[in-house]
């Protein structure tokens, strides 16, 4: 066992008392965004446990009217669940496609031999870090003619973001390749000489040895698609077809500063992705430090 | 791995025949979409589509592109959504693209065209009579109040089309159309030429009235406009991009040109762009550096105390410690920008209550860089500690058991055995967390949107703006869009970005091998 040192009963002491303040510090927005979605009114300059708590935020939230103590009614400011539903769609679909397109490039990245894999992989290494942001006129552009053509690529509709977000796929393809050389090449080996094609090499037996980080690739790349704010908030445009992202953007308004009913929009859309990251944090702290990049 | 590669499809086999099919299909309709596109006139997507296409048959079909099967989608996605955008952007830095400067001179040419003057002659008043979907129009003489024309029935237009009428005393089938209906199918009413059995035409000059109407421009040679009041020619001035007039007029709306470096140029010498572009320049750099030793410090040292033995209750450290990198950003970051409030954010209240003050954190540059880092901080610590517990794990515990023998302090024990063993496999990953910061949008976007505004700019540019968010406010803000500016911009930044990412590669090289 360790040597240890004879202060060590202080020195854990110190540690746990510097943690408490520090998580203190940390959870402070949190506790401070529930309390305010609790307040009555929006701009309520209330206390830190609400003297007169009330539910309105929340059910503006949920889209359902609130009817106040003199009768009169207030409508709910922005259509919240779905900008939920349409961050979800999109999310899905694109996470899908690029799960779909990575595995199978870093597959061939891992383990077949081609011309120019490593100049391949190289160019796309530095390509990733230029972000999409900068190429956001082209990207507008883009959707704007192919839009005249296929309509649900065109601007302003959740096809476009859904495939502007497959340009992310180099770094998932980087992630899966590390992951796929661990894996021992003799396993495919010995399934080609029973006259497995490279596909069904791939389908019956690296696939299924690669589910843990194919879960991480589809967790990571929903969690980006989800918060996802520059390109949705220059392709979409109509307030029914915003995303979550988009959208609470809308609440904070200097002309119009609902900072209630942010608060509990806030929480009912976090705390989905929030409770899925911490349930699957094992999985996403292995999945970074074996990648090392954040998205 | 040789006998994979060289395992091709077998003769055959049914899927292989399924397979082709698709393939057929997909390039059908592919190549439909490239004739569409080569037909309006869109050469450069043309051509990319028909690249695409052969490429991918190619690939699909050819023994020899089997490895390419599994990473061709992934490069095309790579190709279109990055590379496609990157030369596109360089491209139109080189012209005036903005909002005033919007559509390619064709189009601007067929504005002009449209435009009509009234000419002189009698005007008629008119009602719209619907009967199954389709419509017929009635005409009064403003002179002549018996005079009654009625027109042939037409349904929905899609483009312009001319109309015979013909004289009648009896109304048209159908039911007379309310005012409010008729200003529901203006869209069909303006396409419409009616012709007058003396061969006269007449189109919409009001919401209640048909008038004979002329159009004010005739072609002329080299894309030149002839105005039929006056014989005035209007010619397209190509470096500016405006029709201009004799005497020197323009006349919008602007059409898309090809400028040169101008853009570039002003990036570099106008004192209203390039005063800013410095200064927002050096805060890029300065906010990059400095998330980065931020977060770096905070989550080194959180990750060493969650990783002490002696501390019980790790694992409900680390969850807590984690939370903030487990909301979405854009959550937090607004969450942020209601905290830090001037008037009624909560940060204020406290601060007013222990020590009186009220900090004004959107409108002075200072404390508005030191929210920003504050916020970024606070938000991306947790990916530091994360990628220090992965690198602390590695380090062997005989290390410190030897260390402690020695007496050793924490710090000596942090600065001696820690640090050095854990830099190397570090640097390449923190600057990718610097590449990162460089362009982090969102924060800005969201928390300040650059607020507070540099005096002086000519363009909408800001204390807290970084490049990224200062070329995203130029391209897409609310006062003007100037997407030649912006790109010339985005170019600038690739430039430094692309410096960022090979030095990032070497590192990560020299620190691998």
């Amino acid at each position: 066992m360790i040597v240890q040192p004879r202060n060590l009963k202080y020195r854990v002491w110190a540690a746990r008392i510097f943690m408490i303040l520090f998580l203190c510090l940390i959870m402070f927005p949190f506790l401070m965004i529930i309390s305010v979605s609790l307040r009555s009114g929006n701009f309520a300059t209330g206390d830190l446990v609400p003297t007169n708590p009330s539910l309105e935020h929340w059910y503006l939230a949920f889209g359902i009217p609130w009817e106040n103590a003199d009768g009169s009614v207030i409508q709910p400011p922005f259509p919240v669940m779905l900008w939920l539903w349409n961050s979800i769609k999109v999310s899905f679909v694109s996470t899908i496609l690029i799960l779909l397109l990575s595995t199978t490039g870093a597959y061939a990245f891992a383990r077949l031999r081609f011309k120019f894999k490593e100049h391949m992989l190289t160019a796309m290494m530095i390509l990733q870090m230029f972000p999409a942001v900068l190429a956001l006129v082209a990207i507008y552009s883009l959707f704007d003619k192919l839009g005249n053509y296929i309509p649900w690529l065109g601007l302003d509709s959740l096809g476009s973001v859904t495939v502007a977000y497959l340009g992310g796929l180099a770094l998932h393809i980087w992630l899966i390749k590390g992951y796929f050389e661990t894996i021992d090449q003799s396993l495919e080996e010995a399934a080609a000489i029973d006259g497995a094609t490279p596909w069904q090499a791939f389908r019956y037996v690296l696939l299924p040895l690669s589910v843990p980080i194919l879960a991480v690739v589809f967790i990571l790349a929903f969690i980006t698609s989800v918060a996802e704010y520059p390109v949705a908030s220059v392709l979409l445009q109509s307030m029914d077809n915003l995303t979550l992202a988009v959208g609470s953007r809308q609440y904070l308004n200097p002309q119009n500063y609902l900072w209630g009913d942010f608060a509990a929009a806030a929480v009912l859309s976090g705390l989905p992705i929030s409770i899925i990251f911490l349930l699957c944090q094992r999985w996403i702290v292995g999945g970074l430090t074996a990648g090392g990049v954040k998205g | 791995m040789e006998a994979i590669s060289t395992a091709g499809q077998r003769p055959g086999n049914p899927g292989r025949w399924v397979a082709l099919g698709l393939i057929a299909f997909i390039d059908l309709i592919l190549l439909y979409g490239v004739t569409m596109m080569y037909a309006s006139g869109e050469i450069a997507f043309a051509l990319l589509v028909l690249l695409i296409v052969t490429t991918g048959t190619w690939v699909f079909i050819s023994n020899k592109g089997y490895s390419y099967r599994y990473v061709y989608p992934a490069l095309l996605g790579v190709s279109v959504f990055i590379v496609f955008p990157l030369l596109y952007t360089v491209n139109v830095a080189f012209t005036n693209y903005s909002s005033s400067n919007l559509l390619p001179l064709e189009r601007v040419k067929a504005i002009h065209m449209a435009k009509t003057y009234r000419t002189p002659g009698e005007s008629y008043s008119f009602k719209a009579y619907e009967k199954d979907g389709h419509y017929q129009l009635l005409f009064i003489s403003n002179k002549d109040s018996d005079k009654h024309l009625v027109s042939a029935p037409f349904g929905e237009l899609t483009e312009p089309g001319e109309i015979t009428t013909r004289l009648s005393s009896e109304l048209p089938d159908g039911n007379e159309l309310a005012f409010r209906d008729t200003i529901r199918i203006r869209h069909i009413l303006k396409m419409l030429k009616i012709v007058l059995p003396d061969g006269n035409t007449l189109s919409m000059t009001s919401l209640r009235e048909f008038g004979p109407q002329a159009k004010i421009y005739d072609e002329g040679p080299n894309d030149s406009l002839i105005d039929r009041r006056n014989g005035d020619i209007l010619t397209p001035d190509m470096t500016t991009g405006y029709y201009v007039d004799n005497t020197g007029e323009q006349i919008g709306p602007g059409f898309t040109v090809f400028n040169g470096w101008d853009n570039f140029v002003k990036v570099v010498s106008d004192p209203g762009i390039q005063g800013p572009f410095m200064q927002i320049f050096t805060w890029t750099l300065t906010f990059s550096a400095l998330s980065v030793l931020f977060t770096l410090i905070i989550g080194l040292l959180m990750a060493c105390l969650v990783q002490w033995e002696p501390l019980k209750g790790n694992g409900v450290y680390r969850l807590l410690l984690i939370l903030p990198y487990a909301v979405p950003a854009f959550i937090s970051i607004l969450i942020f920008r209601g905290l830090f409030n001037q008037n009624f954010g909560e940060i204020n209240m406290l601060l007013n209550m222990l020590f009186g003050v009220q900090p004004e954190w959107f409108s002075n540059g200072f404390l508005a860089k030191t929210m920003v880092l504050i916020v970024n901080t606070w938000l991306g610590y947790p990916y530091m500690m994360i990628l220090c517990i992965g690198l602390l794990k590695s380090i062997p515990d005989d290390l410190y058991e030897a260390s402690a023998i020695d007496g050793a302090t924490p710090l000596q024990n942090l600065f001696k055995i820690t640090i050095p063993l854990i830099i190397k496999p570090l640097i390449p990953l923190l600057i990718a967390s610097f590449a990162f910061n460089f362009n982090n949008l969102v924060l800005i976007a969201l928390l300040t949107d650059g607020a507070p505004n540099i005096i002086g700019a000519t363009t909408p540019a800001g204390a807290t703006d970084l490049l990224v968010s200062y070329t995203f406010r130029i391209a897409f803000g609310q006062y003007g869009q100037d997407y030649g500016l912006a790109s010339a911009i985005a170019t600038f930044i690739f430039l430094m970005v692309g410096v960022i990412a090979w030095l990032n590669l070497k590192a990560t090289k020299r620190f691998t091998e």
